[in-house]
């Protein structure tokens, strides 16, 4: 089931504790996952009794940011979780943001 | 985004570290959500719409930073420096609003209809009431006005810049990395809570993990003595506190054997107080940092290897890079326009233009940005071959004479570079023959005489005799503001009397 993502719009898994919010999106809907399973926008209730496929359950990191090979999406994780993110059966990949000296 | 939700991840993901004070006793990420959560819900009760501040730094800063934000009331933090009647005036602006103050302040303003004041220390033990509920931290729109900050009105009435959550999280987020802060590390914040860069180190500190100790308000000695004592590892200052703190560290030889980071920005630069601050200080790695309030903090950056890579080149190009800002953030788009709006190519002079998700470029009652993005910063500056931008000065400075325009801030400059010069500014005050002429004042190194016409020719030999200033007054002061902005129509106003 494919959502449209716009910047700000929170999701979290329907598998485990990961939440995300949109940095980035491209145009349209987005087949997004959470462990294999369609995540679910923020304030509407999870499907129960599911659990991560194979594949999908190295888990999401708090404050990482992933994004597809395409670079169109763009998430923030701002909940860990034992599941991955993917859209479809492509795993979202930790972006490689250069750190910046500290200026503040 | 929403301020409210960097609050939570980092109490989520970094919950006992050290958010604020010593190592010891500090207040921990976990705490500081609780309590800026609690203030969250005390706020929203009141009956102000917004929720300004009159105090020196302290741990109520960041408290009422995201308290109000998570209230849904822009935070607008005021400068408690000005006279009382400005003081007054912009809390009046204010209204109706929540004030919290610090010591005095409540006799300095008066009562003032539609303002409640709290005082700090009543606030803060309110927020440590565990009885009193925790706001959501997600409920924030991404689109509601954080921050109200008043520009520092250095040439007219001071406009409230505005500053919207997902401008501040597109700042923090493209530029700072969670939880990316060592478990050691420590941050100084000296520069006032009314000032871009005190909101914005709240943001970075937080997100980053990064342990912050407060300077209640800046004073060179007491600085000192906190990073030795702190094990401080970063700072940032701003160009006037920077020479103060050499003299200290020169003076008891003491070093600031835990620095790490020193950045440095709000303001022009003089190249030997960098210079002198590389030499002293080897083991820091510098940073300058160019940023506005309309762009909520720093949009270019010279790195510590940018520094010693100009420090160390004969190349002369390379090495005037030391006094440009460096280049643009990953995530800003900067280029530089002529009057006309042509975007100019490498090495020519005109107005600096910003886009980017962090660039609000909005001000309160005087709408927003043009619909492309594009903010002008007003600055004048160019872009070398290499992509490091240089910043000349405010054009609204600039200086007309029979034509001619004249950046002071490059005749400043060549003024500093005498070596019985400590401050120098420069301005045009109006002239009957050429609309302006240049006039300077100049302080002088302690102990060191300053001859009027010996430094008019030392400009003339590096400038052309257009940019020479016809008088110099010598003084004991300069008028910069606390943050160390020349007031320069403070300025124009005194040498016009003088010279004019």
């Amino acid at each position: 089931m494919a959502v449209e993502l716009k910047p700000g719009a929170r999701f979290r898994s329907a598998v485990g504790e990961t939440e995300v919010v949109v940095i980035k999106a491209p145009a349209g809907a987005v087949d997004l996952r959470c462990g294999g399973h369609p995540v679910v926008p923020i304030g509407d209730e999870p499907p129960t009794g599911l659990t991560a496929e194979s594949g999908f359950d190295e888990g999401s990191q708090i404050g990482k940011r992933y994004v597809d090979g395409a670079d169109e999406l763009e998430l923030l994780c701002s909940k860990g979780g034992t599941a991955s993110l993917s859209i479809g059966a492509e795993l979202l990949v930790l972006k490689d943001a250069k750190p910046l000296p500290s200026s503040d | 985004m929403h301020v409210g939700m960097l609050l939570q991840m980092a109490a989520d993901g970094m919950g006992e570290r050290i958010a604020i004070g010593p190592v010891a006793d500090g207040t921990t990420m976990a705490e500081l959500a609780s309590r800026a959560r609690r203030a969250g819900t005390l706020l929203a009760d009141m009956s102000g719409e917004r929720v300004a501040m009159v105090d020196l730094n302290s741990e109520a800063v960041p408290i009422a930073l995201f308290g109000a934000a998570l209230a849904g009331k822009p935070f607008v933090p005021i400068n408690y420096r000005l006279s009382d009647e400005q003081l007054r005036d912009l809390v009046v602006r204010t209204a109706p609003a929540t004030v919290i103050i610090g010591e005095g302040v409540a006799e300095r303003l008066g009562p003032i209809p539609g303002i409640e004041l709290v005082d700090r220390k009543e606030f803060l033990v309110r927020v440590s009431d565990p009885s009193v509920e925790e706001a959501d931290p997600y409920a924030g729109d991404p689109d509601s006005v954080a921050v109200l900050l008043y520009t520092s009105g250095t040439t007219g009435a001071p406009k409230a810049a505005v500053l919207r959550n997902r401008n501040l999280t597109a700042y923090v987020i493209s530029t700072v990395e969670f939880a990316g802060a060592g478990e050691d590390e420590a941050a100084i914040v000296s520069v006032p809570p009314y000032h871009i860069a005190g909101i914005s180190s709240v943001l970075s500190s937080t997100y980053s993990g990064r342990r912050v100790v407060h300077v209640e308000t800046f004073e060179p000695r007491v600085w000192v003595d906190l990073v030795r004592a702190e094990g401080v590892t970063h700072a940032m200052v701003v160009p006037t506190m920077l020479n103060r703190i050499l003299d200290v560290v020169a003076e008891d030889d003491g070093g600031l054997p835990t620095l790490r980071s020193l950045s440095y920005g709000g303001g022009p630069m003089p190249l030997a107080v960098i210079e002198r601050a590389m030499a002293l200080l080897p083991g820091v790695g510098f940073v300058n940092a160019y940023g506005l309030t309309e762009t909520a903090s720093t949009i270019a950056l010279l790195g510590p290897d940018d520094h010693r890579e100009a420090h160390a080149s004969d190349a002369p190009d390379v090495r005037a890079r030391l006094a440009s800002v460096g280049r643009p953030l990953p995530t800003v788009e900067v280029e530089v326009r002529g009057v006309d709006g042509t975007v100019l190519g490498a090495g020519a002079r005109g107005e600096i233009w910003v886009r980017g998700e962090q660039v609000a470029g909005e001000y309160e009652g005087l709408g927003s940005a043009p619909d492309d993005g594009w903010f002008n910063t007003r600055d004048e500056g160019h872009i070398d071959g290499g992509g490091f931008l240089f910043v000349h000065g405010r054009l609204d400075d600039v200086i007309v004479r029979g034509g001619e325009n004249l950046s002071p801030g490059e005749i400043e400059l060549v003024l500093l570079e005498h070596p019985s010069v400590e401050a120098a500014a420069v301005v045009g005050i109006p002239d009957a023959d050429w609309g302006e002429k240049v006039v300077a004042a100049v302080v002088p190194v302690p102990g060191a005489d300053v001859d009027e016409d010996e430094l008019r020719a030392f400009v003339r030999a590096a400038l052309r005799s257009t940019r020479t200033p016809e008088r110099i007054d010598v003084r004991e002061d300069l008028p910069f503001n606390e943050t160390g902005k020349l007031l320069r129509r403070v300025l124009r106003e005194e040498l016009a009397d003088r010279f004019g």
